[in-house]
């Protein structure tokens, strides 16, 4: 960043400035352009969680704000702006004011050492994978804080039950992470990815069959620390109505709401730094991207590409698996999880002493095989299924013939579906 | 690197200063004492306080994350030196490990993680 700076000092014609006030003009700039960033991805993903769930349901979701009904996050900040923000009578005041700010600044704090690009990257901390663990880990403070002094039972129960699952998660999550660490040999995130390339085989997700398993036990935890469906028990809108953010209204609430989808991005965007080859594109070298501004374009976009389909997968997941009991949550982390990866952790290790190159080579290619075949055998599952009901419903039925919103369509077409299948628990 | 610190302090000082100024605006224009302002509990009439001892198990959790988080901490300089510790680096670890996992089973035996 010391180097951008100067650069733009020059660029300016402005050396004559002291480097110290350009170096902090330009983190100014930075940070104030990563907050912007932030917010607005949360508010996307808001507005496309809704989507996701509208099509998963077979409805349509939000379409009247804009096209596709994209400004319906905008909408609902203007809203919840306007709306008062209550203290109950009962609550600590202090503490319930204060309790958004450790959610907020723990997600958007992160945000300094994502890599969205070779050059873009606010931050690029010789420690980023320790320095994101020990970030976000602030957000269980301001749930704790909420929990507690909203001084309601539901609270109460979410804000503890929220703080236990952060807590516990957090453990096979950094364990995960750590796998790939000890193959990179560094903590920083821009070298991880310089370590990867950009086609499939060549990223950690394929190295090995333990890394394999790595990202799936590191996204399983990490959905379970950004308290996500199907572990969602802090919010369980079935028995504690909203959790720990119960009590909690207008912008304060937003503060809750946007700092967990902050937090979905972020996610992935970890996952597609450590796993998924971050801004490397298939067959341009890093060097080459450092060269050319559009190839670092692309590297931004590829890169948006596989985080935000990490975020969708996400938001799908919500809407498609069942909740866990509270028992079986911490059982899933300490009976499995744990010691899953402390095993994919010394298996990596082993492998990287054990293994010869022309070996893992072979185990590289054959990860790489067995690890598509099974990604597309999903896909096409979830593709002849989604077919398959096309065949009663189509997903563009509500749209009408004109394009224009039709709710009679949708009636008469989900009746024509349950006629057709009234049959099917008879026989 | 100096400069990367301070990129960090100044996020999170503006993390600090957008939520603050979200909130100054709806001090502005927002309604004020438009409703009840007793702890919503699903229109029941709130009984007691939420301010109340309840056992729920979680301060055995926070234990057992504060024994695996400091060993997670602890392999952390190792991973990143993996390739210059060589084997005998590897075996302190799985003896670090073997160690550990001699406490996990003790926790197993001990039921700590049932939850009845």
């Amino acid at each position: 960043m010391q180097l951008l700076a100067e650069r733009i000092a020059t660029w300016l014609g402005m050396e004559g400035l002291p480097r110290q006030a350009v170096v902090a003009g330009v983190v100014l700039v930075v940070a104030l352009v990563v907050a912007t960033v932030v917010l607005t991805i949360a508010g996307i993903l808001t507005w496309a969680e809704r989507r996701v769930a509208g099509r998963t349901q077979s409805r349509v979701g939000p379409n009247r704000v804009g096209p596709l009904g994209f400004l319906q996050w905008v909408a609902d900040g203007i809203k919840l702006i306007t709306k008062e923000d209550v203290i109950p009578a009962a609550a600590d005041r202090t503490l319930f004011r204060l309790a958004p700010y450790p959610v907020i600044v723990g997600i958007f704090a992160a945000f300094a050492s994502v890599p969205f690009g070779q050059k873009l990257i606010a931050a690029d901390l010789n420690v980023g994978v320790l320095y994101l663990m020990a970030i976000t880990s602030l957000v269980v403070v301001g749930v704790l804080m909420a929990g507690w002094a909203s001084n309601n039972k539901w609270a109460l129960l979410g804000g503890v039950r929220s703080a236990a699952q952060i807590v516990s998660y957090e453990v096979p999550s950094v364990l995960a992470a750590l796998s790939v660490v000890l193959l990179a040999g560094t903590l920083s995130l821009q070298g991880i990815i310089g370590k990867q390339g950009g086609w499939p085989w060549e990223w950690y997700l394929f190295y090995n069959p333990f890394t394999f398993v790595a990202f799936f036990l590191f996204f399983t935890s990490a959905v379970a620390e950004g308290n996500r469906t199907p572990f969602d028990l802090p919010e369980a809108e079935s028995e504690l109505v909203a959790g720990y953010n119960v009590e909690y209204s207008g912008m304060r609430f937003a503060g809750f709401f946007l700092g967990e989808f902050a937090n979905v991005y972020l996610l992935s965007a970890i996952a597609t730094a450590l796993f998924f080859g971050g801004w490397q594109i298939p067959g341009v070298t890093p060097d080459m991207q450092a060269a050319s501004p559009v190839w670092q374009a692309v590297g931004v976009g590829l890169f948006a590409l596989k985080a935000g389909t990490g975020a969708f997968v996400v938001l799908w997941l919500r809407w498609t698996m069942p909740r866990l009991r509270v028992d079986q949550l911490m059982g899933l982390c300490y009976r499995y999880l744990l010691p899953l990866s402390f095993a994919m952790l010394l298996g990596n290790a082993a492998y990287v002493w054990l293994v010869p190159q022309w070996a893992a080579w072979v185990v590289q290619g054959a990860t790489t095989t067995v690890g598509l075949a099974v990604a597309g055998v999903f896909v096409r599952r979830v593709f002849y299924h989604i077919r398959h009901v096309g065949d009663d419903v189509s997903l563009d039925l509500a749209r009408g013939e004109s394009g224009t919103f039709d709710p009679q369509l949708q009636v008469r077409v989900y009746g024509a579906f349950r006629r057709r299948h009234a049959g099917d628990s008879a026989s | 690197m100096t400069s990367d610190l301070a990129g960090l302090l100044f996020l999170a000082v503006f993390a600090l200063l957008i939520p603050g100024a979200a909130l100054a605006i709806p001090a502005l224009i927002a309604p004020k004492g438009t409703v009840d302002l007793t702890p919503y509990e699903s229109g029941m009439k709130p009984v007691g306080s939420a301010r109340l001892r309840f056992s729920v198990k979680f301060y055995l959790v926070s234990l057992l994350f504060i024994i695996f988080d400091v060993e997670v901490i602890y392999l952390y300089p190792w991973a990143i030196r993996l390739r210059d510790l060589g084997w005998p680096g590897f075996f302190e670890v799985v003896m670090f490990v073997v160690i550990l996992g001699v406490g996990y089973l003790f926790i197993l035996k001990k039921r700590a993680l049932d939850w009845d």
